[in-house]
């Protein structure tokens, strides 16, 4: 805890926990519910692999191009950071696509958050954490107008680094979605 | 928040995609590497918890911090309550689920 930047990296990295909290009894509650169907579709039949594995591949590159532009950051070299975060920001949305592309289908076939206890964890668990990619996407893009209007200063660095440690999180959180939800579910 | 190398996040970026190609080929098809289902499971599981591992060293650098590891225990910390409740309800639950459907 050297500096103030620090102490907000901190207090941002506390929020992230329990952020991980909220997820991990979103967790509990999938787990403990994955197999009440009610009749309707289980895990194994709903589930494409190729689908989670695109979104995954998504979030990974994406993960990697924010940590390249945080690098551009730390260097104060403007165009490549704008170019890096506007790279993962386009990958994020596409994420975003894919997965409710996903949903849509899901409902299409009569697969709603209505249809089973099963459905209603998973959609908690997995629209939790598609919402919080929309707001880092917000916040990406908000970035995105800074780094381009104003030059680097130390609190600026320390801001956009927040932004970049919401993204890694997210990804994350990810891995464990894909490999608890999407995998163990097809598995079974 | 310190100035590191683009190589430390190339391994960090794939190794994470061989891991998750690795995890995705043993669910598509855990026959073909003489696994039973609990064990696949295992093996996938263990596979996202190097990822994780992985990760947060190469872009989040909580375990190779610089000076006093505040974040790292924090983490310690979170990490324990998150055992707690996962591993709680799933045995809770569990028990519950067998006295009530004592004819199974």
């Amino acid at each position: 805890m050297q500096t103030q930047s620090d102490v907000k990296v901190f207090g941002f990295w506390v929020y992230l926990m329990t952020d991980l909290i909220l997820f991990c009894v979103l967790f509990a509650t999938y787990i403990v519910l994955c197999n009440n169907t009610f009749s309707g579709p289980s895990a194994r039949q709903l589930f494409s692999m190729q689908e989670a594995l695109t979104e995954t591949l998504l979030l990974l590159v994406s993960s990697f191009t924010c940590s390249l532009g945080m690098l551009a950051v730390y260097r104060k070299r403007k165009v490549p950071a704008l170019l890096w975060f506007l790279i993962t920001f386009c990958l994020g949305v596409a994420f975003l696509v894919v997965e409710l592309t996903e949903f849509s289908h899901f409902l299409a076939a009569g697969a709603g958050w209505t249809r089973s206890a099963f459905l209603s964890a998973f959609f908690t668990l997995v629209g939790t954490h598609g919402l919080h990619i929309s707001v880092g996407l917000i916040w990406m893009l908000v970035a995105l107008v800074h780094i381009g209007l104003r030059p680097f200063t130390a609190p600026s660095i320390s801001r956009i680094f927040r932004m970049a440690l919401f993204w890694h999180f997210l990804d994350l959180v990810w891995v464990f979605i894909f490999t608890v939800v999407y995998g163990m579910g097809h598995l079974q | 928040m310190h100035h590191h190398p683009v190589a430390l996040r190339i391994i960090g970026f794939l190794s994470s995609l061989l891991l998750t190609l690795a995890a995705y080929l043993i669910i598509v098809d855990p026959d073909a590497f003489g696994l039973k289902i609990p064990a696949a499971g295992a093996w996938i599981l263990a596979f996202a918890c190097v990822q994780f591992f992985v990760q947060s060293t190469c872009f989040i650098h909580l375990w190779n911090e610089k000076g006093p590891p505040w974040n790292l225990g924090i983490f310690i910390s979170t990490l324990s309550i998150l055992l707690i409740i996962i591993i709680g309800s799933l045995w809770i639950m569990n028990h519950l689920y067998c006295n009530m459907m004592p004819g199974q």
